[in-house]
Parts: structure tokens; sequence; C-alpha cells
């Protein structure tokens, strides 16, 4: 499968509405998600994820229940683009290729298919219908802090292989130094570089998310992911708008006027925060002890059913390795925890 | 003529039928008379140490021989169990499927093993499903249950080629048995793969969402018994913790939900602890031929 022509120096790709469905607890209204998609296609933005945060189908007991169907979010945001395409998320194991099938009769023409960074061989089947659906391909190599640059490498040829035109450096955790990161842009560049777009998905549990997409850049990524005002499991994602602004005065061509962007991420999505991502203690534990920021929010619905401080539960959800999907080890953690306290 | 045991076969020697092997060389009631493949390999040189007659000419092969198994064990893959199913039931054995083809009734030996003794063919469902199924019935049978989900973590390693290659089947097949043999209204069903080492133990999370005003006593001693039931066949089935009861909330539909956290540790026979996922079907698989073996010799041959 070839990649896509890219229509400037960096494709970015705005993820308000589908990893920020974690910090909004998936209650987003179709209200909030048509105002966003307006002003993201009207800046110039060419792709817009909707998702639940943990992808299509997420919707759960373990992961919470989306206040509004998703299929109606993405069939709302489909209808509110002028240029812009819609996403989706679609994590093996949670989603379906059902689940996709819908996506895509309510406009979505690209699937984001995310694996742990080990595992990217659950994907083939969902990619194989990708193609078949006639969908751009992502695949996001999820916790990629939790292999190594060649591993990381060789998954994402697993990922090619099956039919992804852009396999991702994805940093879920938000726990990659600027060094690992590079290393692991230069090994997917090397590894598939020749016929796939390499892509980096950031969270700004340590504030990485940005400086890390500088790197990406100068390393050859030209795909790279951001939410307005950060909105974002953890901490957030590195903000749509100040790459914009950052990647404008490094003289890289995202197609994406500053100004508007910025009105979109303080007009239009800043009113409707429940609550703004930030670096406190329990988002940094998470990019400190390489915690899927997903987990923020469960830990501390945990943190409080329990009695038990949430930034004890990320740690020690970090020191178990659970990875993504995991919510329900949170619980447990939770439970034990209480316990050994007595 | 009286007999004590009833003659059955495995079909694919691969890890899980050799687990099955030794488990099932501990039964009373049946007898591994053969082990089937299609090629030569480590599981057949290890039934035939056992004294397993043991071929690598398929189903013909077995076919062929005389006696015939009463009972055959498949624990091959979907494709190759549709394929000889019906081969079987022409044969008139009686089909123990371990695969995800689903063609005979979904069976859990802790909630409706007794049903099917005399069905051609029944399907074990998923290692998912035999985690957590039991439990979904421990409450549905207290009280209605609208909505039932489970997640299954799984170690990497303990993931096989097939079972990577189609996760949907997992999920689909799974989500539907929740709902069809566990008694809930709806069933949804999430796999989780952990790449950590040493590797991760199987681990089960059931959620049934139940009314505000559900026995909660009389669930929590529902679940206890289930669990005793299904320990019978799984020794390291165990409760991580007490059932946990979560009060009404809007986003449940102003349903309240129990949540019940699970360790399946295997036994090791021939595969790792670590991999409960297969020790499971493995053993639920064991029981429901020993369930069966005992109706046949019940009544006169």
């Amino acid at each position: 499968m070839t990649r896509p022509e890219l229509a400037h120096d960096i494709r970015l790709i705005d993820t308000t509405l589908r990893d920020g469905s974690h910090a909004m607890a998936h209650r987003f209204t179709e209200t909030q998600v048509r105002d966003t998609v307006r002003a993201l296609d009207a800046a110039g933005v060419e792709w817009i994820e909707v998702s639940h945060g943990d992808g299509i189908g997420g919707s759960s007991f373990n992961y919470g229940f989306s206040g509004t169907d998703e299929m109606q979010l993405i069939a709302a945001a489909r209808d509110e683009v002028t240029t812009a395409r819609i996403a989706v998320l679609l994590v093996p194991g949670i989603g379906t290729v059902d689940d996709l099938k819908r996506a895509r009769d309510a406009g979505a023409e690209m699937v984001r298919v995310a694996t742990h960074c080990t595992e990217a061989d659950v994907s083939p089947q969902h990619f194989a219908a990708a193609r078949e659906l006639g969908m751009e391909t992502v695949g996001f190599l999820m916790m990629a802090h939790r292999t190594s640059p060649e591993d990381l490498a060789k998954q994402a040829r697993i990922m090619v292989e099956a039919g992804c035109q852009c396999p991702y450096v994805t940093d879920s955790a938000g726990a990659l130094l600027m060094h690992e990161a590079k290393a692991r842009f230069d090994a997917l560049v090397a590894e598939v570089g020749d016929e796939a777009w390499v892509g980096y998905h950031g969270h700004q549990n340590m504030s990485m998310g940005v400086a890390n997409s500088v790197i990406a850049w100068e390393s050859g990524v030209r795909s790279i992911d951001g939410s307005l005002c950060a909105l974002g499991a953890g901490s957030g994602n590195s903000p749509t708008e100040v790459l914009a602004a950052v990647f404008d005065r490094l003289g890289v061509d995202t197609g994406v006027d500053v100004s508007a962007l910025l009105d979109a991420a303080e007009d239009v999505v800043r009113p409707y925060l429940q609550r703004w991502p930030k670096m406190d203690r329990n988002a940094i534990v998470q990019g400190w002890a390489g915690v899927y920021s997903s987990f923020l929010l469960h830990a501390e619905r945990a943190g409080e059913r329990y009695k038990v401080p949430a930034h004890e539960i990320l740690r020690r959800c970090g020191e178990l390795g659970y990875v993504g999907g995991q919510e329900d080890m949170i619980i447990d953690v939770a439970i034990g925890l209480a316990a050994e306290r007595g | 003529m009286a007999r004590d045991r009833v003659l059955a076969a495995i079909v694919g020697p691969g890890n899980i039928g050799t687990d099955l092997l030794a488990k099932l060389q501990r039964s009373s009631v049946i007898e591994v008379r053969y082990m089937v493949g299609v090629v030569e390999s480590e599981g057949l040189a290890r039934a035939r140490e056992l004294g397993v007659e043991a071929s690598a000419e398929g189903v013909d092969w077995l076919l062929r021989q005389d006696p015939l198994p009463e009972i055959v064990f498949e624990a091959t893959s979907a494709k190759a169990h549709a394929a000889n199913a019906p081969r079987y039931a022409e044969a008139g054995i009686q089909a123990v499927d371990l695969t995800p083809a689903h063609l005979g009734p979904m069976v859990s030996p802790a909630v409706n093993g007794a049903e099917y003794l005399e069905a051609p063919n029944v399907s074990m469902i998923t290692c998912g499903g035999q985690a957590t199924i039991p439990i979904v019935h421990a409450v549905s049978r207290i009280t209605p249950v609208p909505y039932a989900e489970i997640v299954a973590s799984i170690a990497s390693r303990s993931a096989g080629a097939g079972t990577r290659a189609n996760i949907d089947e997992f999920t689909h097949t799974t989500g539907a048995a929740v709902a069809e043999v566990g008694g809930a209204d709806r069933g949804k069903a999430i796999i989780v793969l952990n790449p950590v080492e040493p590797p991760m133990i199987m681990r089960d999370t059931v959620y049934c969402m139940i009314g505000a005003e559900a026995d909660r006593a009389a669930i929590t001693t529902s679940i206890h018994e289930v669990v005793a039931d299904v320990q019978q066949y799984v020794p390291g089935y165990t409760l991580r913790a007490e059932p946990q009861f979560d009060e009404p909330a809007p986003e449940w539909g102003g349903h309240a939900r129990v949540a019940v956290f699970l360790e399946v540790k295997g036994n090791g026979d021939f595969l790792p602890p670590y991999a409960g996922n297969l020790d499971i079907m493995t053993a639920a698989a064991a029981r429901v031929g020993e369930l069966m073996a005992q109706a046949k010799l019940e009544v006169p041959a």
C-alpha cells in the first residue's frame, strides 16, 4: 500500500475530540463536537479524530460510557467539515471491524489502529478491513517507552506489512525524554521511512510533547498529533495551537492558520473544559513511572472510593507493568492498597 | 460388557492438546487412545511416550481406527474443526470443540455442563468466556442483569498466532456468550495482552449491571458458590477481593454495579501456570468430556 501524498511539510492531526474524550470523561456533546470541528476545519487542520477516548467501541464500564453515541458524534463532525476529514481510533481487543464499518458509514475516512508497542500482530485484521473500506491507515504503537527503539521498529514493520501507511511512536505515558524519543523516531524512519510516513503522538505529563514534536520533525517524522488546550489524557497532549505556532516560527509549513487555531483553543474549547489538563502530582507520576495516561481519572475515582492516594495507585500500576486497556486493574490496586493500610 | 472407561481422541497435538492429554490421563472415565496431527511434531512424539497411539495422517487415519473413539477433543483451528465436525458426526463421535468454530451449543461446565451431554458437538467458547461466564451466571441467577461486561488480561506469551490474527473472534464470541450462557441481557467482552516479564497470571474482571435494590448478600454468596464450583476443575481460580458493589449512577442508567476481580492460575500440567487462559480451556474441556463419558458409562453401550 502506498502512503498518501502530503499537502504540507507536516500533517497535523488534531485529537481534541478523541484523546480529549478522556479528560471529558467521554461526555462530549454533539454541540461541542460541531463547534470544535468547525473551528479546526476553518483553521485548516486536515484531519480531526473523533471517537470514545479508548477508540470506537470503547463505551463501557471499564473505560466509561459515552454520554452521546460516538457514531452520532462522528456523523456530526463529518457534517461540519468543508476540507478536513475525520479519523477514528480503534484498539483491537476493545473495538472490532464491525465498529469500524459503522464509523466508515458515519463518515470516517481514516482509522488509527492502536496496539501495545509489542503486540502489533493483533492489528492486521483491522488494517485489512480498513483497506477494503478504502480508508487511510495509521498504526499506534502505544506505550512506546516500554520497548527498545529496535523492537519498536520491528513492530512498525509488522503494521506496514499489514497495510499501515503511517506507524506512530505513541508516547501514551508521556514518558519519553528527548533522546529516547529521537532514538525511536530514527529507528522507525530507518525501518519503514521509504514506504510509509512515521508519526508521533505525545503527552505533556513531563512537558515533553512539543519539544519531542520538534525533534520528530528534525528526525523525519511527518505526522504529528495535538489537541486544543492540550485536551487529552493525563496532563493532555501536545497543544495543537502551540505546535502550530512553534512550527510556524521554525518555517515549517503545516497548512494551519495559527491565529485561527489560537482562537479555536481560546474561544471554542476553553469555555467547555471541565478540567484543563495540567501537570499536577498525579499526571507527573504517570510520566515519571510510565503509566498509561488514560488511567488518570480512573485512579482519581478509585482513590476517592477506596480512600487511597491516586498517585500511589498510579505508581503501583507502573511497577506492575499494566498496559493500556487494563483500567480494571486500577480498582484492584486500590483495593490492595486500602487493605495494606488496614 | 461393562466398560470402565470411554475411548477418546485428541485432534491437534499442540500445546493445548498436550496439556489436555496430561489432564485426561488422570481421568477415571476417559482413556485417550489416539492423538492426531497433520505433520510429525513434538506433540505427537510426547503422546507416543505416554503410550498413546499417535499419527500425523490426520482425521482420515483416526476414522480408520478400530475401535473408533466415542469422544474427540479438537484443539486445531476453527477452519479445521468446521471441516472435521461433519465427519465426526457421521461416525457417531461426540466432539468437544476447543477451537473458535462454535458449531455446537456453548458450554461452561459450572453453568450448563450437564445440559448437553448428548449433543453431537459442544463449543468451549473462549478462554475469557470460561473464566468469566460462571460469575455472570452467579449474579443473573439472583437478580436480573441488563448488561454484563468482562475484561480478560492475558500474558502476551500465552496468546497464540491464531488468537492474534483474529482477535475480533474473541470479542464477538465472548460477548455473545456472556449474554447467552451467562444470562445477561447484553454482553460485552474486552481482551488485553500484557507482555510484562515475568509473565502476568491471567486476570479477569466481571462487571454486572444490577438493580439498585438487588440483594447484595445473596449475590456475594452466589459468587462464592460458583467460584467453588469452578475450583473443582481449575484449583487456581480465585477471587482477588470480595465482590465490589457500586451505588447507582446516572451514567449507568440509574443501575448499580457489582465488580468481581479474578485470578486464573493454571495447574502447570504442560502449560506454564501463568497461562491460566489456556489451562481453563483444557480443564473445562476435560470436565465436559468426563461428564459425557460418565453419561455413556451409565447406560449400556
